[in-house]
């Protein structure tokens, strides 16, 4: 999966302007804009942009973009 | 496979009661600043919701209902063999609140009354019970009584909860009648995924203590509230909810051999307004087909449901309508079920 790709949409969902303040290893749930309703739009993106539904423990243990891209393409293969 | 199929049995009256008081949401800032508290506001859509005042409880609400069913409908009340109350806000911890119920409606002794204890998917399960019992050709007529005060739950210093709950009651009458086809039910549950929404005080696991009334910060967002209010991790029962409920809806659609898209009309849960319109855009559903008390009521658990037939569908309901039902919540547990209805009558909502 391409990284910028995901990066950007990552940055959409949760409404943040600059998506260059965000790479591979931001640890997303330290963002600013990462509350409670972010981790909702988030699930979203990750349904609707690459049908994932992730199992909520499995989510909790993702740190970062990276691990969230590794994720996906695991689930996507 | 929980799939359920009934026929020549169905809701032949619904009425509704709501308590008087208003919130507004968008000025329920006393513990939140207005900026927050709008942002919430807006993504839930949650806009208005009634609130019980300290001495109203979930059954008063459903008695208002039912006496407005009985009234404008003419029921004979000897006729009423079968009280179910769906409530998680009981009015004690015994009696059941069904007994209570029976006599301060007038009904006789030979009614059957019980509680059932579930969250937001509670009406569709109690429709499965009252449909299965009314299959006795012994009962006459069956009275769901469906309440909650949700209000009273949940801390309105907790961000995550504060701004979606309301109160509501409503009363089903529900009758054997050959007019009425066959329904079709799924419900399920997976207690594995009993932390998602819960209270941990005030059982009998961790009775009421001085500590469990006690409030606490319980994150690092500075929200608080005691063990004995509830709360939920919305972001966890949205991940879920777009799992699962999507699934079940498609092998009950398979089992019924029902197309979705013909029915008159699709009533979720009224969770929210982000949930909702995400499962209507899911599964490709005409909008206009889905009546919503969100922006008005909020989310009124068990009663969300059937509120919404009531406030939404009165005058839509003449001749035979299908209806797509579906609710998920507290368990977790969820439901989705296909009903028809003919010429259910419907009462304008009561106020108390």
């Amino acid at each position: 999966m391409e990284t910028t790709k995901f990066i950007e949409s990552f940055a959409e969902a949760l409404e943040i302007e600059d998506a260059s303040k965000i790479s591979v290893e931001t640890e997303f749930r330290k963002l600013d804009e990462w509350d409670s309703l972010g981790y909702l739009n988030i699930i979203a993106m990750l349904d609707e942009k690459y049908g994932i539904q992730i199992e909520n423990v499995q989510f909790k243990q993702l740190i970062t973009i990276e691990d969230l891209i590794r994720y996906i393409d695991d689930a996507t293969k | 496979m929980a799939f359920l199929t009934f026929d020549g049995v169905g809701v032949t009256a619904l009425a509704a009661a709501v308590p008087h008081t208003v919130i507004e949401n968008l000025k329920y800032t006393r513990y939140f600043p207005e900026d927050q508290v709008r942002e919430v506001v807006e993504k839930i859509g949650i806009y208005e919701r009634r609130f019980a005042d300290e001495k109203t409880c979930s059954s008063d609400l459903c008695f208002a209902a039912a006496e407005k069913l009985i009234a404008d409908n003419n029921i004979d009340r000897s006729e009423i063999d079968l009280l179910i109350f769906i409530s998680q806000t009981a009015d004690y911890r015994m009696p059941a609140t069904s007994v209570l119920l029976q006599d301060r409606l007038g009904l006789p002794n030979s009614t059957i009354a019980f509680d059932i204890n579930l969250g937001c998917s509670a009406f569709i399960y109690g429709l499965t019970v009252a449909f299965s019992m009314m299959k006795n050709t012994g009962l006459r007529k069956a009275l769901i009584l469906d309440g909650e005060t949700r209000s009273k739950v949940y801390s309105p210093k907790d961000r995550r909860s504060a701004f979606l709950f309301g109160d509501g009651g409503v009363a089903a009458l529900v009758e054997r009648d050959e007019k009425f086809g066959t329904s079709y039910f799924s419900l399920n549950s997976d207690g594995s995924r009993g932390d998602l929404i819960k209270i941990n005080g005030g059982g009998y696991r961790m009775p009421s203590s001085a500590e469990t009334i006690k409030e606490k910060v319980v994150d690092e967002y500075g929200n608080i509230r005691s063990d004995e209010q509830g709360y939920m991790n919305g972001g966890d029962v949205f991940n879920f909810v777009i799992r699962e409920i999507p699934k079940d809806i498609q092998k009950l659609i398979a089992f019924s051999g029902q197309d979705i898209q013909t029915m008159d009309y699709c009533v979720f849960h009224q969770a929210n307004n982000f949930i909702n319109s995400y499962l209507a855009k899911k599964l490709k559903l005409d909008t206009t087909k889905i009546p919503s008390t969100i922006a008005k009521y909020g989310n009124t658990s068990s009663v969300s449901v059937p509120l919404t037939i009531v406030d939404q569908l009165k005058n839509k309901m003449d001749g035979d309508k299908k209806l797509f039902l579906s609710a998920f919540g507290v368990g977790m547990t969820w439901a989705n079920a296909i009903v028809p209805f003919v010429d259910c009558k419907i009462s304008d909502v009561a106020e108390v």
